[in-house]
């Protein structure tokens, strides 16, 4: 397993980010948290529906995410990916508007190289190699970052994907954020094997295992496997081995089926804590730094969910919308019945 | 089906422009590929056994020699992956053309199809959407192995997003699917295995493309009105010339495409005899007949003067080729259900 930032904040080698990226790593990190926290406040007011928070695996989806150029490379997001997405280009009022019933809002605006949520989980993999080949095809550089968990790799989709990805030799770099649990299954019942990371192999190339709680590994392997996908190189399966801290999603309690101690555990690991350790220790953040941060993040967040909440609700109209190109007249007809039918009585 | 020669395809057709090559199927979808490859670079081929090979029936032969290994791809035994990358593709800017080699076969495509290629316009709101073909012979009668044969168009017109395409004639075969290749929509275009090469028909040469939701009346007919779709359009006329032998004039009436539905043709040809059998390929309970039937009656009560019949697969898994005729829809089953309908 590929280690580099010590549980104390100490570094093994030289430091593969600038200053710079470690603190708006830091900031990055310290957001998501901040987004999950309130999103979870408002699910339990009532006002979102149900959210999954990154809790616990900020190092693996940040690190990676840090290792693209939103300018130039793709993502295709599982669901739990918030920060990358966020980074990647999408504003943090339309992640809002995703969770709090405004899908209009919510859509990746043009321009930012990034797929929807996927909620059926690994259908993602095909589209992101469709996609890696598409980027060859036409000649035009960058990559595909694809994520997925370990219960995605027990799906068809996976190994399709897979697959054909070796064999068209695409600029695919998959991301598989192995967090322990799907809902209540633990990564043992996905597979008898010790490691997921050795399927790559299969495929024909290479994967590497890094321990997902350390920022400075998932970030270095992601820029080689960029490089390598970059210079024709093809895929590269990366298992960032983390823990997924908190619940499946606001609907599941895993008290249900996860002892206390292997949280404890984890929370000695935490991703975020080894950071700070390290920066503090390099004199590159502060708790005055940090205060300031939480205060501006804090305002972001307030601001995102006031523009969502002032935005008009979506009505019957919308359901018909972006169906298709053009409404067929059976489909027009079917719109005029449901705005009739929304019509205040 | 076999029995129907060139001649006789030709009478049955309304339009006969002149000085117009005779194609087969195959022969139209082939040249309809060749030209939109020809014409937009962004078109792509990809399937199994479509390049070298030219496909198991030779669809694609000759394209992969005329537009190189990279836009007529070989690829892995993978339905779901060769629909999911090909929404990929799409988003990536390419127009894919897949093949999906038995439309049996796209169960193990399902979940790419409905649930991602249909709604990706939709859940994307509108910032994605699949320009994509999937073209899936199907259909029985030519005595494939188990699976090969299956007509499950009706579980796709469950999944809003995705138009469905059913050619019967060489010059539909053609124009249908250059107006899928170019729709911005995702498209199944489904071919008639059993006609590929069975029937010959004129196909207009150059850019002429036919508009989906519009149907055809390839018969006319004061007494009865047959509807169907695909293969099963040539059982409705041939059971049509036997019905002719009787005195009784059956209509009938092929749909082209299942979604979009032309309700207003549907509701146009019904109402000129009020008497109407459905006919199609598919198991009887479920079939989109049942939706034809239902919109017919919604549309056009009053013009009715008998129940509606159905004619259709039985509901058993599609038996080995040598019991299929027990199976399928057949010209006296038709005949025998038209009969009836008209002596209401």
């Amino acid at each position: 397993m590929i280690e580099l930032l010590g549980v104390d904040g100490s570094i093994r080698g030289p430091v593969p980010m600038t200053s710079e990226q470690v603190v708006d790593a830091l900031r990055l990190m310290l957001l998501s948290r901040a987004v999950d926290d309130r999103l979870i406040k408002l699910q339990r007011m009532g006002r979102v529906g149900v959210y999954g928070p990154v809790h616990g695996q900020e190092a693996a989806v940040i690190g990676s995410a840090m290792a693209l150029d939103p300018g130039r490379d793709w993502i295709v997001p599982a669901s739990r990916e918030h920060p990358a997405m966020l980074r990647h280009g999408l504003p943090l009022k339309n992640m809002f508007a995703t969770y709090m019933g405004n899908f209009d809002a919510a859509a990746v605006p043009d321009g930012v190289r990034l797929l929807p949520r996927q909620q059926s989980i690994g259908s993602q993999l095909p589209h992101a190699a469709g996609l890696a080949w598409a980027l060859k095809l036409r000649g035009i550089g960058g990559v595909v970052a694809v994520y997925f968990g370990e219960g995605a790799s027990s799906e068809g989709d996976f190994h399709e994907a897979s697959n054909l990805a070796g064999v068209m030799r695409v600029p695919l770099v998959m991301l598989l954020i192995n967090n322990h649990y799907a809902i209540s299954t633990p990564v043992h019942r996905q597979t008898a094997a010790p490691q997921l990371a050795a399927r790559a192999e299969g495929y024909g190339f290479p994967g590497f295992l890094v321990d997902g709680n350390d920022l400075f590994a998932v970030y270095s392997t992601t820029v080689e496997a960029v490089q390598r996908a970059l210079s024709g190189g093809g895929p590269t399966l990366i298992e960032c081995r983390t823990y997924r801290m908190g619940f499946h999603n606001t609907s599941d309690n895993p008290k249900e089926y996860r002892d206390q101690g292997e949280l404890d555990d984890a929370e000695q690991r935490d991703p975020i804590e080894r950071v700070r350790r390290f920066a503090s220790r390099e004199g590159i953040w502060s708790a005055t730094q940090e205060t300031a941060a939480l205060d501006e993040i804090r305002s972001d967040i307030e601001v995102a969910q006031r523009e969502v909440e002032e935005l008009p609700r979506p009505g019957a109209a919308a359901i018909f919308e972006h169906v298709y190109e053009t409404l067929s007249p059976r489909l027009q007809q079917q719109r005029a019945e449901a705005l009739d039918d929304a019509r205040p009585s | 089906m076999a029995d129907l020669s060139r001649n006789r395809l030709r009478e049955l057709i309304d339009e006969k422009p002149s000085n117009v090559p005779e194609l087969s199927i195959l022969e139209a979808i082939r040249g309809a590929l060749f030209d939109e490859m020809a014409r937009d670079e962004r078109v792509m081929i990809l399937g199994m056994d479509v390049g070298r090979l030219g496909g198991v029936f030779r669809v694609t032969r000759g394209l992969m020699e005329a537009y190189g290994p990279d836009r007529v791809v070989d690829t892995p035994l993978a339905e779901a992956s060769i629909v999911g990358a090909s929404l990929g593709l799409a988003i990536g800017g390419m127009v894919p053309v897949a093949e999906i080699q038995f439309l049996g076969f796209t169960h193990q495509a399902f979940h790419q199809i409905g649930p991602q290629l249909a709604r990706y316009r939709f859940r994307s709101r509108g910032r994605y959407h699949a320009q994509v073909t999937i073209r899936a012979p199907f259909g029985g009668g030519v005595r494939t192995p188990e699976f090969h044969p299956d007509a499950i168009e009706a579980q796709f017109t469950q999944s809003p997003g995705v138009k469905i395409v059913c050619p019967a004639f060489p010059d539909d075969a053609k124009g249908l699917l250059l107006e899928a290749i170019r729709d911005p929509d995702p498209v199944l275009y489904l071919e008639p295995q059993r006609l590929y090469r069975s029937i010959r028909g004129p196909v207009p040469p150059g850019d002429q493309t036919v508009p989906f939701g519009s149907s055809r009346l390839v018969r006319e007919g004061k007494d009865v009105l047959l509807v169907a779709w695909s293969a099963a359009v040539h059982l409705c006329l041939a059971a049509a010339d036997e019905l002719a032998k009787d005195g009784i004039a059956a209509a009938v009436l092929d749909l082209r495409t299942l979604v979009p539905l032309d309700v207003a043709g549907l509701i146009a040809a019904v109402e000129k005899s009020g008497k109407v059998v459905v006919v199609h390929e598919a198991p009887l309970t479920g079939g989109f007949g049942a939706e034809v039937v239902a919109t017919i009656q919604e549309e056009a009560f009053g013009s009715l003067d008998a129940p509606i019949r159905r004619v259709a697969s039985r509901d058993t898994p599609y038996p080995p080729g040598s019991l299929e005729d027990h199976f399928l829809p057949t010209v006296r089953r038709i005949v025998s259900a038209t009969r009836a309908t008209v002596e209401f």
